[in-house]
């Protein structure tokens, strides 16, 4: 008799487990440090969380996000359907990290250091999370620069290698320097958005991308 | 034999051949590269790393930044990725190529100086 209540029991969870609403998709922030991720991620949880809460502190001085930081179930409504996503800011990724870069900055030797160092381990962390833990990839970038940098292109060959679906946007639209055009040569198997996450210009085609997306 | 130089002298280079390269693990090759770079040489891979390999590497990279001893590396290969051009049977017969030639140097020694498609030009100096 216990064998059998047991196995209703298991057989009861496993349906339940089945049928259950889907878990919302966790969509990694990512790009090179100073591309606005952080500015993008608040301006969704300001648009779209009860409370409106940052994600993180926005700044020039690159590496200002050194931990990957999520804002859970973000309910972003499109076309009268509601898309749920969990959004991971995560740290700027690079290759190499120069204490001395930070002193440009007005900061301490032991500050610039700590900064260096949070910045290593934030980089190492957000490479974990690429390959373990986001279900889908918004790849930032400042449109202002020159996009054929060599983490630009390791990273868009380790998000097509994994699969995940990736929405390109090109950020800073309201800068003089800013060119669409130059993300759109250096990706063109990928469709780019532009935006301006500080004006929260184009925001709404960047929601329609996200439904269509990571829906 | 050729006299052995002081390596303080000059700027070594090592070009790493992909059969050299087939036989290593994942972790054995990215400890061959940094245990390279770190020791101030040049290394060139002459079919460079899987995407995996690359995230590895660049996760490794972080671990080891010391301030004022190593400061990451520097690492470049041509942006067009034959990678992206696989189908997808391809993929999942794990066909994908990713043969690139990779340069891989001290953060602190090289230095780009122009990169399209076809050519990496880039500046070496000493420690």
């Amino acid at each position: 008799m216990g064998l059998l209540t047991g196995l209703k029991s298991s057989i009861s969870r496993a349906a339940s487990t089945l049928f259950s609403e889907e878990e919302p998709k966790r969509i990694g922030i990512y790009g090179p440090p100073n591309a606005g991720k952080t500015t993008l991620a608040n301006r969704i949880a300001r648009d779209w969380t009860e409370h409106g809460d940052a994600i993180g502190p926005e700044s020039h001085v690159p590496h200002e996000t050194r931990r990957a930081r999520r804002k859970e179930n973000v309910e972003i409504e499109r076309d009268g359907k509601t898309v749920t996503i969990d959004v991971v800011d995560t740290p700027g990724v690079t290759t190499k990290v120069d204490y001395t870069e930070f002193l440009e900055h007005d900061m301490e030797k032991d500050d610039a250091v700590r900064r260096s160092r949070e910045a290593t381990e934030g980089v190492a962390e957000a490479m974990h999370w690429l390959r373990e833990d986001v279900d889908g990839v918004i790849y930032v970038l400042d449109s202002s620069t020159d996009p054929f940098t060599q983490v630009n292109t390791m990273l868009i060959g380790i998000i097509e290698s994994q699969d995940l679906p990736v929405l390109i946007l090109a950020n800073k639209i309201d800068l003089e320097d800013s060119s669409v055009q130059r993300i759109k040569n250096a990706f063109p198997q990928h469709e780019t958005t532009p935006v301006s996450a500080l004006e929260g210009d184009n925001m709404d085609e960047v929601y329609d991308k996200i439904a269509e997306y990571f829906g | 034999m050729a006299e052995v130089k002081d390596p303080s002298e000059g700027v070594r280079i090592d070009l790493i051949s992909g059969e050299r390269m087939a036989g290593l693990t994942s972790m054995e090759k990215i400890r061959m590269i940094l245990d390279g770079v770190r020791e101030g040489n040049i290394v060139i891979l002459e079919e460079g790393l899987s995407p995996d390999e690359e995230s590895r590497l660049i996760e490794v990279t972080m671990t080891e930044i010391s301030p004022d001893e190593f400061n990451g590396i520097e690492i470049e290969t041509y942006p067009k990725s034959e990678a992206a051009d696989a189908s997808i049977l391809d993929r999942l017969m794990g066909k994908q190529s990713t043969q690139k030639l990779t340069v891989i140097g001290p953060a602190n020694q090289i230095e780009t100086l122009h990169k399209d498609e076809t050519l990496i030009s880039a500046l070496v100096s000493r420690k």
